[in-house]
C-alpha cells in the first residue's frame, strides 16, 4: 500500500510519479514499440485497431465516464470524422492537415450537438444521442455527392512529406502515437481545473454550479472534446477500413464504444483503453475459439452478440467498476499481500434513489 | 369526396395501424419505468423473441393460431418475469444508467440467442385474416390493421381497468409513486416489480405478434423499441395516456412523412421528432414538469 508523500507542490502533478511506474510504463513502451518486430503481421493489424479503438473509447470516456453524460451515438462523430477526413483527403489536403480539420470538424458538430442537449440529462440525453446517430447515418447513406451513399467512399493512403504511412508498420506507429498523444493530453486535461470541473458535474450539477462552476459550459466543453477526440479516431478508422459505408457506423458501434467504456470504467483512462483492448479483441478470440466449439455452437452467427452481452451484463452486476476497480483491487492484493482484506470493497447496502426529476 | 381527401384518410388509417403498435411497447416501456425506474431497452428483443416463438409454434409446430398466441403470450410474460426477478433485482438502488447497460446487455443476448436458435433468415407466418380487406367509405383497410388497432385498444383497456379498479392495479400504482411507503402499507414491493415486468412482457408479445405479419419475423425487429422511445418522447414521458397519443401520432406522422416529404424522410422522422420534442419541449403533450431536485 502506498501513501502519496508530497514534498513539493509539483509532486501531484507529475505523470509518473514512482520509480516503479516508470519502469512499468517504459517497458510497456519498449513492448509497444518493439511490437512489429515481434508478432506475426495479422496482430500489427489487430494491435493497430485496437489503438484506434482505444483512441475512439478515450472519447466517449471523457463525456460518459468523467462528465457523466452517457452519449449511446457516438459512432455519428466517429462517421463524421472518418467521412470528413476521407472528403479532405480527396480534394488534395495533406494527411496531417486533413487529419486535424476532421477532428475539427467532428468538434464542431459536438458543439453544435451539445449546446442544445446539454438541456436534457440521464436517459433523455441517452435517447437524443440515439437518434442522433441513426439520424446521422441515415443522412450519410443519402447524401451521396459527398459521401458516396451506400456505395462507399475509397480512402486514399495516409502520406506525411512524401513518405507514405499506408504500410502496416508505419500505419502501427502513427496510431500508436496518437494513442499515446490522446492519453497524455486527456490525463493533462483531466487532471487540471478542467478535469476536475467535469468530475464536479458529474458528481453533483448542484454543489457544481454552487461552487462557481459553470456547468452549461464545461457539459458543452466535454462535447466538443469527446467527439474531436472521437473524430480524430474516425479519421484513423477511415484507413483502417480503406473503403467507408454508413454500415460500417451503425448502432452497433455505438453500442460497443458505450460497453468499452463501461467495462474497462468509468472515470478512468486506463479503463478506456482496457476496454477497448478486451471489445476489440472479442470477436478474433471467438472466431479462435470457434473451431473448439461444438459445431452446433460454432456455425451460429449470434454468438459474437450474446457473448457481449454476457461480459456486459457480468461487469454491471458484479464488477460495475469494470477492469480498472478490477486492476487496482489486484494491485492492492499484491502490494498488501498477506494483508489483503476482501471487505475492503465490499458494497454497502443501498436504497432504491429516484432519479425520476433530475 | 376527392381523392387527395381519400389518400389522406386512407394514410391516417395505416398510420393508426402501425401507430397503435406503437403505443403499445411504449405502454410497455412507461410500465417497467414507473414501476421500477429502469428504461428496458430489452423491451424491442422480447417482442422479437415472442414474434420467433409465435413463427415456431404457428409455422413449425403447426399448433392452431389462437392456442399459439396465448401461448407465446404466456412465455414472454413468464421470461419477463424471470427477468426481473432473478436479473435486474441485482442492481436495485445503483444509478439509473447500471439498468440502462443492463437492459442493453440483456438485449444483446436475447438478440444472440434468438440468431443462434432461429438463424439469420426472415420468416412470416399465416394469419386468420390473410388478404382480407374492408371498405370504410372511400378507404381500403386491410382486416389485418383493423385487428391491431382492435386488439390495442382492447389491451389498453384491460390495462385501464386493471390499475384503475382492481385491488392489485390500485397496489402497482402505489408502489411505483413511493416504493417505500407502498412497503410499509404491507405490499409486496418486489413481486409487484416483477408482476409488472410480466405484463410488460405480455405487451410486448402481443405488439411482436401483431406486428410481424406485417413487417415479417425477422431480427430487426426488435428497432420498434427506438420508434417507441420517440413515441414515449412525444407523449410526455412517464405518462400513460402520453404513451398512447404519441405512438398514434408517431406512426401517423411516419406515414404521411412517407408520401409528402422528401425521399428518406419515413425512416427519420421518429428520431428527429425524439430530437425535436426533447430539445424543445422535454415535457412532452401529456407529461408532468420536470422539476430539479438536489
Amino acid at each position: 500500500m502506498r501513501f502519496h508523500y508530497d514534498t513539493s507542490y509539483l509532486d501531484s502533478g507529475r505523470l509518473l510519479r514512482y520509480p516503479s511506474e516508470k519502469a512499468s510504463y517504459g517497458i510497456l513502451l519498449l513492448v509497444m514499440l518493439a511490437l512489429p518486430w515481434i508478432l506475426p503481421r495479422f496482430y500489427v493489424g489487430e494491435i493497430t485497431y485496437l489503438c484506434i479503438l482505444a483512441v475512439a473509447s478515450l472519447g466517449l470516456m471523457v463525456l460518459t465516464g468523467f462528465t457523466g453524460l452517457v452519449s449511446l451515438g457516438h459512432a455519428a462523430f466517429v462517421a463524421i470524422g472518418a467521412y470528413a477526413h476521407a472528403w479532405f483527403m480527396t480534394k488534395g489536403i495533406p494527411f496531417a492537415g486533413s487529419i486535424i480539420m476532421a477532428s475539427a470538424a467532428a468538434g464542431m458538430v459536438g458543439f453544435a450537438i451539445g449546446l442544445p442537449v446539454i438541456r436534457v440529462s440521464g436517459l433523455y440525453l441517452a435517447m437524443v444521442t440515439l437518434a442522433f446517430a441513426v439520424v446521422i447515418e441515415h443522412v450519410i447513406g443519402r447524401w451521396s455527392s459527398v459521401t458516396g451513399g451506400h456505395t462507399g467512399l475509397p480512402v486514399l493512403s495516409p502520406s506525411i512529406l512524401g513518405y507514405d504511412l499506408g504500410g502496416l508498420v508505419p500505419f502501427y506507429y502513427l496510431c500508436l502515437g496518437i494513442l499515446v498523444a490522446v492519453v497524455l493530453g486527456l490525463h493533462n486535461l483531466l487532471s487540471d481545473r478542467t478535469g476536475r470541473a467535469f468530475i464536479g458535474v458529474r458528481d453533483s450539477e448542484a454543489a457544481a454550479a454552487g461552487l462557481g462552476i459553470w456547468t452549461a459550459g464545461y457539459k458543452v466543453l466535454a462535447f466538443v472534446i469527446s467527439a474531436s477526440v472521437t473524430g480524430l479516431a474516425g479519421a484513423l478508422m477511415a484507413h483502417k477500413m480503406q473503403y467507408l459505408t454508413p454500415e460500417g457506423f451503425g448502432l452497433t458501434l455505438s453500442l460497443e464504444l458505450v460497453l468499452m467504456v463501461v467495462i474497462g470504467g468509468l472515470g478512468s483512462l486506463r479503463g478506456a483503453v482496457l476496454g477497448a483492448i478486451l471489445i476489440g479483441l472479442l470477436p478474433t478470440a471467438i472466431s479462435k475459439l470457434k473451431p473448439l466449439l461444438p459445431s452446433f455452437l460454432s456455425a451460429q452467427f449470434g454468438l459474437e452478440s450474446f457473448l457481449f452481452g454476457l461480459i456486459l451484463a457480468v461487469f454491471v452486476l458484479f464488477e460495475p467498476g469494470g477492469l480498472n476497480a478490477r486492476w487496482m483491487k489486484l494491485k492492492l492484493l499484491f502490494q498488501t499481500f498477506p494483508l489483503y482484506r476482501k471487505d475492503t470493497y465490499r458494497r454497502g447496502r443501498s436504497y432504491m434513489k429516484s432519479e425520476r426529476y433530475r | 369526396m376527392g381523392a387527395e381527401l381519400a389518400q389522406i384518410l386512407q394514410l391516417a388509417v395505416n398510420g393508426a395501424a402501425i401507430g397503435s403498435i406503437y403505443a403499445l411497447v411504449a405502454l410497455g416501456l412507461v410500465m417497467t419505468y414507473k414501476a421500477t425506474e429502469v428504461l428496458n431497452f430489452a423491451h424491442g428483443d422480447i417482442l422479437m423473441a415472442s414474434a420467433f416463438i409465435g413463427w415456431g409454434l404457428i409455422a413449425v409446430a403447426k399448433l392452431p393460431f389462437w392456442v399459439a398466441v396465448l401461448v407465446t403470450i404466456v412465455i414472454a410474460a413468464f421470461a419477463a418475469y424471470l427477468l426481473d426477478a432473478v436479473i435486474l433485482r441485482i442492481i436495485v438502488g445503483q444509478p439509473q444508467f447500471a439498468g440502462v447497460m443492463l437492459t442493453i446487455a440483456l438485449a444483446f443476448m436475447i438478440r444472440g440467442l434468438v440468431a443462434m436458435t432461429f438463424g439469420p433468415a426472415s420468416r412470416s407466418y399465416p394469419t386468420p385474416w390473410e388478404g382480407q380487406t374492408t371498405h370504410i367509405g372511400p378507404v381500403v383497410v386491410s382486416n389485418l390493421n383493423l385487428v391491431i388497432v382492435a386488439v390495442a385498444l382492447l389491451v389498453t383497456a384491460l390495462l385501464f381497468l386493471f390499475l384503475k379498479h382492481t385491488a392489485l392495479g390500485t397496489a402497482v400504482q402505489a408502489a411505483s409513486q413511493n416504493q417505500l411507503a407502498a412497503y410499509l402499507c404491507g405490499i409486496r414491493v418486489k413481486r409487484l416489480n416483477s408482476l409488472v415486468w410480466a405484463i410488460a412482457g405480455a405487451m410486448a408479445a402481443v405488439a411482436g405478434l401483431l406486428l410481424a405479419p406485417i413487417a415479417l419475423v425477422d431480427i430487426g425487429l426488435w428497432f420498434v423499441v427506438l420508434k417507441s422511445l420517440a413515441a414515449l418522447v412525444l407523449g410526455g414521458f412517464g405518462s400513460m395516456p402520453g404513451a398512447i397519443l404519441g405512438g398514434l401520432t408517431i406512426g401517423m406522422v411516419e406515414q404521411f412523412a412517407g408520401v409528402y416529404l422528401p425521399d428518406g424522410f419515413k425512416d427519420v422522422v421518429a428520431y428527429l421528432v425524439l430530437i425535436g420534442v426533447l430539445i424543445l419541449w422535454p415535457r412532452g403533450l401529456l407529461g408532468e414538469a420536470h422539476g430539479r431536485r438536489v
